[in-house]
C-alpha cells in the first residue's frame, strides 16, 4: 500500500554533545542503523541534554535545557541517543525535574516514553536481531553505567555484535564496573578517576581484544585516553560504528595515517 | 562536633590513600571478598529482590509512624524492666552512658561493635573519665591497638593487611611466647580471644550497638560472627545498648524479613553466626544476664531528616554493601572520607549529621555509577540523594568556583543553540587542525584535570550537526 511509506516511524536523533563535537561519525553510524531498522531520521537543532548541570546541582539550567530538548523534539515518534547516559538523563531524570507541576510533568512523561538508547531501541523496540556488517578482529565491550543500570542495556549490544561477520567477543573482567569517567567527576576528582580508569585499562588489556567498544563516548574517551597514555595498543570505538560497518574513521584519538 | 572531622580535606586524604601501597593492597580484599559472596547468596534466593522491596516497605512504614513506634518501644522496654534514654545529641548520649558507668563504679567497660559509639566518640569520653574501654570485636580490637578509627562500617580493619596486624599483636601481646604462630587469621582471633577473655570477666559494664530494635517486644538485636557481642552483654552487671532512632522496626515478623537481607547484603552469609535478641535485664529464673538493661537512643540530627529530601537515608541498615561495590571506596578506602561513615551511605548521611559545609566533598566524589543503589537491600536511591546535596551546595554557592563558572559558561551556550553551533564549529575546527597529526592531545589548556592523567582525542573536524545539514542540503 502507498501509505506504508508514510507509516515509517520518525526518529529524532539526539546526537549528544560529545558526538556532535568530537566524533560526528558516531552520529552518522547511528543514523544508518536507525534507517536500516525501517525508520526515518531527523536531526532537530540541539545542544545538550543538561546532564552536567543536573549532576552539578544546577536545577534551573537543567530545567531550561530539558524544556529546550522537549520543544526541539516535538512531533517525532521516538527520541534516540547513541549514549546510555544522555538517554538516561532524558528518560529517567527529565521527569524528576518537573515533579509536582502537573502540566509540565505530563509533557515530560510523554517525552520520556519516547526516549531510547540507540542499541536498546534497535533490539527492544524495532526487534532487530542482526546487522549487516563486517569487522575483522576481537572486541571487548564495556557496559557503561547509566545504560546498564538505568536502562537495562547489557545483552542487546552483545547480541548484535555476535551477528557482525569476522568479529569475536572477548569479555573483560568486570565489564559492568565503572570506568571512572562520571562526567565532571573525571576533572573534579581527576586523581581518583585516574585510579579507577587504570584498573579498567588493566582489564581491557588483559582481555587481549584489539578493540574496545562501548555505547557512550564519554566513557570511551576516558578509557581510550588512559590506554593511549599508557602506550597500550587497543583501539576504542563506539559500538554503533562497528554495528553500522562504518569504521573508516580512525579509532578514537588515533591519527588519520600512521607515521 | 565530636570526633575530629577531616572530610573537608577529602582530596588530600584521597591523594595520600592512593599513594599508600599497603592500603591499596588491603583494599583489593574489599572487591575480592564481598562482591562475589553477596552475588552468590543473593542469586541463590529466588525471593531476594522481593525481600528487598519488603525491607524497603517495612522501613518506610516505620519511619512514617516513628513517633508511635518509639512510644510503643519505650513502653515495652520498661515493661521488661529496662530503661530507654533519649539522647538528642552526641554529647547527651555520652553523658548518659558515663553517668550510668559512674553510678555503678565501672572500671572496665567492654564493647561490642557499634558505629554509634564511633559517632559519639565514646571511647575518648570513657578514657577521660578514667575507665578502660575494651573493644571486643576483632576488627575493632585491632584498630584500638593502633589508635585508629574504623574504615568500614562492618569490617573496621579492612584497610589493614594480615602482616600489619601480626606486627601489632607482637608489639602489644608481650606476655605471650615469641614463637606463637600468627600466620592464619584464626590464630590472630585466638590470640585476641586469649587476651579478651580476662577482660570479659572483669567488665563492669558491657556496651553493644543494635542492628534492630523491635517495638512490639522492646527487644534489641545484634548480629555478629565472633560471639563477642554475647559475652559483652551477658557477663557484666549492666548492659547498655547504643542505637540511633531509625533502628526501629515494628514486629518480630518484620525483623525476620530484615535479617534475611542484612547478612546476605553485608558479608554474603545467609545468616550471621550469632543473632542475639535481648529483652530487658536478667529475670529471676534466668541463669545469666545483666542486672540492668539500658537503651540510649541517639537522634543527633536524624529526626530533622524525617519528612525531608533525605528521609530515605534513614532506611539504611548499615550492611556496607554500597561501599563494598563502590569504585571510589575501592580506590581510596574509608578513612579518606574523613568521618565515621564512609562510602556512598556516608556521602549522603555525613552531610546531614555534620553539615554539608564540612562534608561537601563526599556527595560530589561519586561517578554516579549507580552500583550502590543496585545492591542496597532497602533500595535507597543513593545517587539521587547525593545529587540533592549537590543541589543544596549549588544553591548556597558552596561548589568550587571553577566548576560554577565553567558550568555557567557552558550553560550560556547550551541555552542558545545558534550561538552554540557557531562557537563549537569554530572551536572544533581549530582543535581538529591542531590535533590532526597525533589524533590526540597530551596537554590542553583549561583541560589539565583531564590531560594530567589521560590523552584527549582530537575532534574529527566539523560538528555532526554541520555535516548532517550539509548532507541534507546536498540531497535536497
Amino acid at each position: 500500500m502507498a501509505t506504508m511509506f508514510d507509516t515509517k516511524p520518525r526518529v529524532g536523533l539526539f546526537a549528544t554533545c560529545l558526538v556532535d563535537l568530537i566524533r560526528p561519525s558516531v552520529g552518522f553510524a547511528a543514523a544508518k542503523l536507525i534507517e536500516d531498522a525501517g525508520c526515518e531520521v531527523v536531526v532537530p537543532s540541539q545542544t545538550c541534554c543538561g546532564q552536567p548541570a543536573f549532576n552539578s546541582g544546577d536545577r534551573a539550567t537543567s530545567r531550561a535545557l530539558a524544556l529546550q530538548v522537549m520543544d526541539a523534539f516535538q512531533g517525532v515518534d521516538y527520541v534516540v541517543a547513541p549514549s546510555g547516559s544522555c538517554a538516561g538523563m532524558l528518560k529517567k531524570h527529565v521527569p524528576e525535574l518537573f515533579e509536582g507541576e502537573p502540566d509540565l510533568a505530563r509533557r515530560a512523561a510523554a517525552f520520556s516514553a519516547k526516549v531510547h538508547e540507540l542499541v536498546s531501541f534497535l533490539v527492544d523496540v524495532r526487534g532487530v536481531t542482526s546487522v549487516e556488517a563486517r569487522f575483522d578482529g576481537s572486541v571487548t565491550y564495556h557496559d557503561s553505567c547509566s545504560g546498564l543500570r538505568e536502562l537495562g542495556v547489557k545483552t542487546q549490544p552483545r547480541k548484535l555484535l555476535e551477528s557482525v561477520d569476522g568479529l569475536s567477543i572477548s569479555e573483560m573482567r568486570d565489564p559492568d564496573v565503572c570506568c571512572g569517567f562520571g562526567g565532571t567527576f573525571a576533572v573534579k576528582y581527576g586523581e581518583i578517576s585516574d585510579a579507577i580508569v587504570a584498573k579498567k585499562a588493566e582489564n581491557v588489556w588483559a582481555s587481549e581484544a584489539g578493540t574496545l567498544l562501548a555505547g557512550d563516548l564519554g566513557c570511551l574517551m576516558n578509557m581510550a585516553g588512559k590506554l593511549q597514555r599508557q602506550g597500550r595498543e587497543v583501539k576504542a570505538r563506539h559500538v554503533a560504528e562497528v554495528l553500522a560497518g562504518m569504521t573508516d574513521e580512525p579509532a578514537i584519538g588515533e591519527p588519520a595515517e600512521k607515521v | 562536633m565530636t570526633l575530629h572531622v577531616t572530610s573537608p580535606a577529602f582530596k588530600a586524604n584521597a591523594h595520600e590513600a592512593l599513594s599508600d601501597e599497603a592500603l591499596q593492597r588491603a583494599l583489593t580484599n574489599v572487591e575480592k571478598g564481598f562482591i562475589g559472596k553477596r552475588k552468590k547468596v543473593a542469586d541463590k534466593l529466588p525471593e531476594f529482590e522481593a525481600l528487598r522491596d519488603s525491607a524497603r516497605d517495612i522501613k518506610n512504614h516505620t519511619l512514617a509512624h516513628l513517633d508511635l513506634y518509639l512510644e510503643a518501644y519505650e513502653a515495652r522496654v520498661a515493661a521488661a524492666g529496662g530503661q530507654v534514654h533519649f539522647a538528642p545529641t552526641a554529647a547527651d548520649a555520652s553523658k548518659i552512658v558515663l553517668d550510668i558507668c559512674r553510678r555503678v563504679g565501672a572500671k572496665v567497660v567492654t564493647k561490642g561493635k557499634s558505629m554509634i559509639s564511633e559517632e559519639i566518640d565514646l571511647n575518648t569520653h570513657l578514657e577521660a573519665a578514667g575507665m578502660a574501654a575494651v573493644e571486643t570485636d576483632l576488627g575493632e580490637y585491632i584498630i584500638q591497638l593502633r589508635g585508629e578509627t574504623p574504615s568500614h562500617i562492618i569490617a573496621p580493619a579492612v584497610h589493614l593487611n594480615r602482616d600489619q596486624v601480626e606486627a601489632d599483636f607482637r608489639r602489644v601481646h608481650t606476655d605471650l611466647p615469641d614463637d606463637r604462630d600468627l600466620q592464619a587469621p584464626e590464630s590472630l582471633l585466638a590470640e585476641a580471644r586469649g587476651v579478651l577473655r580476662k577482660r570479659f570477666l572483669a567488665a563492669d559494664v558491657g556496651i553493644t550497638g543494635a542492628n534492630f530494635l523491635v517495638a512490639e517486644t522492646g527487644t534489641s538485636i545484634i548480629v555478629t560472627n565472633e560471639g563477642n557481642g554475647d559475652l559483652t552483654q551477658t557477663l557484666p552487671k549492666v548492659h547498655i545498648v547504643l542505637a540511633s532512632l531509625e533502628k526501629l522496626v515494628p514486629t518480630l515478623d518484620d525483623v525476620s524479613q530484615m535479617l534475611r537481607v542484612l547478612a546476605r547484603s553485608a558479608t554474603g552469609q545467609e545468616m550471621s553466626v550469632y543473632t542475639t535478641f535481648s529483652t530487658g535485664p536478667r529475670r529471676p529464673d534466668d541463669v545469666d544476664g545483666p542486672g540492668e538493661y539500658h537503651v540510649v537512643l541517639l537522634d543527633n540530627g536524624r529526626s530533622s531528616m524525617l519528612g525531608g529530601e533525605f528521609q530515605e537515608m534513614l532506611r539504611c541498615i548499615r550492611c556496607g554493601a554500597c561501599m563494598n561495590h563502590c569504585p571510589v571506596y575501592h580506590a581510596v578506602g574509608g578513612h579518606a572520607y574523613g568521618w565515621v561513615y564512609p562510602g556512598p551511605m556516608g556521602a549522603v548521611l555525613s552531610p546531614s549529621l555534620i553539615g554539608v559545609d564540612k562534608a561537601g566533598h563526599l556527595p560530589n566524589a561519586s561517578t554516579f555509577c549507580g552500583r550502590c543503589e543496585s545492591v542496597c537491600p532497602v533500595r535507597i536511591p543513593l545517587p539521587k540523594l547525593m545529587r540533592h546535596w549537590r543541589e543544596r551546595e549549588f544553591e548556597r554557592n558552596l561548589s568550587p568556583a571553577p566548576v560554577r563558572y565553567g558550568l555557567k559558561a557552558w550553560g550560556f551556550f547550551a541555552r542558545r543553540p545558534a550561538l552554540y553551533r557557531l562557537a563549537t564549529r569554530a572551536a572544533m575546527t581549530t582543535l581538529s587542525l591542531l590535533g590532526r597529526n597525533k589524533g590526540r592531545f597530551a596537554k590542553l589548556p583549561l583541560a589539565g584535570g583531564w590531560t594530567a592523567y589521560r590523552d584527549f582525542p582530537a575532534p574529527e573536524g566539523k560538528t555532526f550537526q554541520a555535516r548532517w545539514k550539509a548532507q541534507q542540503d546536498k540531497r535536497a
